[in-house]
């Protein structure tokens, strides 16, 4: 009962492939939890059903006692559950404060709506400064860089108080201090929120993981520790064939 | 600041313009406003919420019958029909028709009828994601098959020939030329504040986020909106706006036609917009007068040629200024400016990646 | 036999439906362009059979199925060549410049052919017609034929031909099917080709059931995309399903309704609304994992 999300006997099927099979998963209020597994594992498509944007073929997604299945995404955002995608997307036309207040603004009623913004919202404002993107502010989203983009994005989330943030790939594609930059951010976000992140990089894992829960063609691996788990035989075996350096480099 | 002075300039010219302009022409100028309210729509929807609307002419259609049926009627007098009903052996008044007598159910329905045929069609297209092209060519259907209806139930709407002959208009007489001086600027006022309304909803929040959904609608489902709302929204309020435009269109053409609501004139509702620019608004009000009186100077002169230079537009609005004539404006200040300050970024880029 | 009668004439206008909305399928399909300008192509298709007339005689219209479908195919590869390809990506665009164009080519029609509509006489051998409990015309049995023709070509070229093949992979992902070392280039030229040249056969087929005028197409144009619209993007399945389903709902609506020729569009529209709301992609998708 105390459990924030839980996944009970979900399975997932495309035209035939299974994508999920028979998956039980469950995150606590206030974790910080990594995702990891082989491509076609079936993270992003976990993820996926959980916000709604894939229909499971059976199985329950419960979210703080409601059931998540069968509702339309944005009432799975309404519900407390935010997440980002491996492509970042923001609104280059808008200026980074304007991307944050249309994310902040998303109880609003239409009167409100229908209203100029005038100066920024205490929550705006403290996304901003967790994003570290301050400076940038007042510039449209379009000038940022790949990195800060993704920074923008999980001030977005951030600024929305969901209870449970599902991250997709974070880090794919940044440099190594954007990487840190990323690290730090998210340990701060992680203090007050529950995190899912489903990340390929192994060291990025190794510094910033505690928990990790491996899937492979669908079902659940093992979970545990970043030691435990890569001293896991099966684990191992699922990256058969490679060498345990390159383990290092791309568990995933 | 220099925006307001340009709109107090404008507002001063269209005010002045009885004083110079012939009936006849002031009447011409009267009916390239009504398109131009019709334009400030299509720029919200088209413009900031990226919905390409080739249905426009149903919901001014729809307004326009709305005020069309109650001028017939107070024409007619109470208890008689309206003269076209009788040579279409018509004998007794539809049920459709009576509650039109009535003026306030009229100008009620002038916006209700186009709002809700735009409510109901945005709820279920929207919902349903279908978008872009898709959507386009949903509303051009909409508008064949509105016209093939109107043609078709001749004894209720008129046919072809549609609503003519109106003499009254809230008690204007439409044949006397101050009354119709008082219609013009009926016309203009509603246009002005057309005009600050909708400006108010593109730069509020909402404007925003129908930007932000042009540009990425999955992303904002994400952020917890519902797109088909809001989209939906904007749409019927064009839709609305259109109807006003189509009201006060048949008191000052005199006369309401299926062919001025069909396919072809919905799209030159459009072609208008896409000239002045898509997304600026001066530019859409601007782009419409352009254009119709490029339409009626041809017609008169060279009616032969239209066509070729109707077309031409289109192509050459596409090929080399997609932003339409505002944004030629800027695009060339870019330029003037990337001249001097070679250093200086181009920020033109994002939005040709975007477009 | 009401039913069968309407039955029939559905089946006739579906296929007419069909051959109009062939190519636009692939155009609308594999490229994602709406082509306003199809309309213009099978207008294209119908004065080619006029302009063979007084040269060809009576058998004209089977001397202009090839004809036409060259002429379409020209001006189809011209319009891609010349704007369509720079327009890649805006799809909106691309819709308000081939309006453009076709506004351009109706009039270049109405100069060239003038203004009032011209007549294809049929062969002698397409007069009269068969009797299966209704009456049902040469022509419009040779239309079906037709139209039933075009889509097993087609078929066969998409499944068995190289260049057919490699259209599918373009049409599935555009981007795999480039670095996979297809040229799309060519291939979206193919399509342009055999899609405007389909447009261009649908144009001979409608000599026979009707005058010839420079506003032909357009008046044929909204129903074809509707077709593809509710047979999902470049399914040959779907737009055959489509068009013989909106043809006879047509037929059957005119019959039930008085003065039914008005609400038979509506009706149609108010269907494929409703169609949209179990089938938002139409009636077959192509699927794929992608957001967006």
């Amino acid at each position: 009962m105390s459990k924030l999300l839980q996944v009970r006997g979900l399975n997932v099927v495309f035209s035939g492939f299974h994508a999920i099979t028979d998956l039980d998963f469950a995150l606590d209020a206030g974790e910080l939890r990594f995702l990891i597994g082989p491509n076609g594992a079936g993270k992003t498509t976990l993820i996926d059903v959980i916000t709604g944007l894939t229909r499971p073929a059976s199985g329950s997604v419960s979210f703080a006692g409601q059931e998540l299945v069968g509702r339309r995404e944005y009432q799975v955002v309404r519900a407390g559950v935010g997440r980002t995608f491996q492509t970042s997307v923001v609104f280059e036309e808008l200026s980074v404060v304007d991307n944050l207040d249309l994310a902040a603004g998303f109880r609003r009623r239409l009167p409100a709506l229908l209203r100029r913004r005038h100066g920024v919202s205490d929550d705006v404002a403290s996304a901003l400064d967790t994003i570290g993107l301050g400076a940038l502010a007042d510039r449209p989203a379009g000038v940022l860089s790949h990195g800060q983009r993704q920074w923008l994005e999980i001030g977005m989330l951030v600024v929305q108080r969901p209870r449970l943030l599902l991250l997709d790939e974070p880090v794919a594609g940044m440099s190594r201090t954007e990487r840190e930059r990323t690290g730090e951010l998210l340990q701060s976000v992680a203090r007050d929120h529950t995190v899912l992140v489903v990340e390929h990089d192994m060291d990025f894992l190794r510094r910033f993981a505690s928990t990790v829960t491996v899937l492979h063609e669908g079902r659940l691996l093992c979970e545990g520790t970043v030691a435990e788990v890569q001293a896991d035989p099966r684990v191992q075996e699922v990256y058969l064939g490679r060498s345990r350096d390159e383990l290092d480099k791309e568990v995933a | 600041m220099r925006n307001r002075i340009a709109f107090a300039l404008i507002a001063v010219l269209l005010l002045a313009a009885p004083l110079v302009f012939s009936p006849f022409r002031l009447d011409l100028l009267a009916k390239y406003l009504c398109y131009a309210i019709v334009a400030l729509g299509i720029a919200l929807a088209w413009g900031r919420g990226g919905m390409l609307t080739l249905g426009q002419g149903v919901f001014f259609g729809l307004g326009g019958y709305a005020m069309g049926m109650h001028l017939k009627l107070v024409e007619a007098g109470p208890g008689q029909l309206p003269d076209f009903m009788s040579w279409s052996g018509v004998e007794r008044l539809p049920l459709l028709w009576k509650p039109f007598a009535d003026p306030v159910f009229a100008l009620v329905m002038v916006v209700v009828l186009p709002v809700t045929v735009a409510l109901l069609l945005g709820l279920l297209v929207f919902r349903q994601r279908v978008r872009g092209a898709y959507f386009a060519v949903l509303s051009q259907a909409l508008a064949a098959a509105f016209v093939i209806l109107l043609v078709g139930q001749q004894g209720l709407t008129g046919g072809t020939n549609g609503l003519t002959n109106f003499q009254l208009f809230f008690g204007l007489d439409l044949y006397d030329d101050a009354d119709r001086r008082i219609l013009y600027f009926a016309i203009v006022v509603v246009l002005g504040l057309s005009y600050l309304v909708v400006r108010q909803l593109a730069r509020s929040r909402y404007g925003q986020l129908l930007v932000a959904i042009r540009d990425g609608e999955d992303r904002v489902r994400f952020l917890g909106y519902d797109p088909a709302l809001v989209k939906t929204f904007a749409f019927a309020f064009s839709a609305g706006l259109a109807g006003i435009a189509g009201a006060l269109f048949v008191p000052v053409v005199g006369l309401l036609t299926p062919a001025n609501l069909g396919v072809v004139a919905s799209l030159e509702l459009l072609i208008g917009v896409a000239i002045g620019g898509r997304y600026s608004l001066a530019g859409a009000v601007g782009g419409a007068l352009l254009f119709h009186y490029a339409k009626t100077i041809f017609s008169e002169q060279w009616p032969d040629s239209w066509l070729y230079v109707q077309g031409a537009l289109f192509v050459a609005v596409m090929l080399w200024a997609p932003r339409g004539l505002a944004g030629l404006a800027g695009q060339l200040r870019d330029l003037v400016a990337a001249r001097r300050r070679p250093a200086a970024p181009a920020p033109t880029v994002l939005e040709e990646a975007r477009a | 036999m009401g039913t069968l009668n309407q039955l029939v004439i559905g089946a006739s206008i579906g296929a007419v439906l069909l051959l109009a909305s062939l190519g636009l399928t692939f155009t609308f399909g594999q490229m994602g362009v709406i082509n306003m300008a199809h309309g213009e192509f099978i207008m294209a298709g119908a004065y080619t059979a006029y302009v063979l007339q007084p040269l060809v005689g009576e058998q004209a219209v089977l001397v202009a199925l090839p004809v036409a479908f060259a002429v379409g195919g020209v001006l189809g590869l011209i319009l891609e060549r010349l704007f369509i390809r720079r327009f890649y990506g805006r799809p909106l665009d691309t819709l308000l410049l081939t309006w453009g164009i076709s506004l351009i080519l109706q009039q270049v029609a109405r100069d060239v052919f003038g203004a009032p509509n011209v007549q294809v006489t049929a062969p002698g051998w397409l007069t009269g017609g068969i009797d299966v409990g209704v009456r049902i015309p040469y022509n419009r049995v040779f239309i079906l034929v037709l139209a039933v023709g075009c889509v097993a070509a087609i078929s066969l070229y998409l499944s068995k031909l190289r260049q057919g093949r490699r259209m599918r992979a373009v049409m599935q992902n555009r981007q795999l099917a480039a670095v996979s070392g297809v040229a799309t280039g060519r291939v979206d030229q193919a399509t342009f080709f055999i899609g405007s040249g389909l447009a261009g056969v649908a144009g001979v087929a409608l000599t026979l059931i009707g005058p010839v005028g420079p506003t032909l197409g357009s008046g044929y144009i909204v129903d074809a995309f509707l077709v593809v619209v509710a047979g999902g993007l470049g399914q040959l399945r779907g737009a055959v399903i489509a068009a013989f389903a909106l043809g006879v709902l047509n037929s059957f609506v005119e019959f039930w309704t008085a003065n039914g020729a008005s609400f038979a569009k509506v009706v149609v529209f108010a269907v494929i609304i409703a169609f949209l709301q179990f089938r938002p992609q139409g009636m077959f998708v192509l699927r794929s994992r992608a957001l967006t």
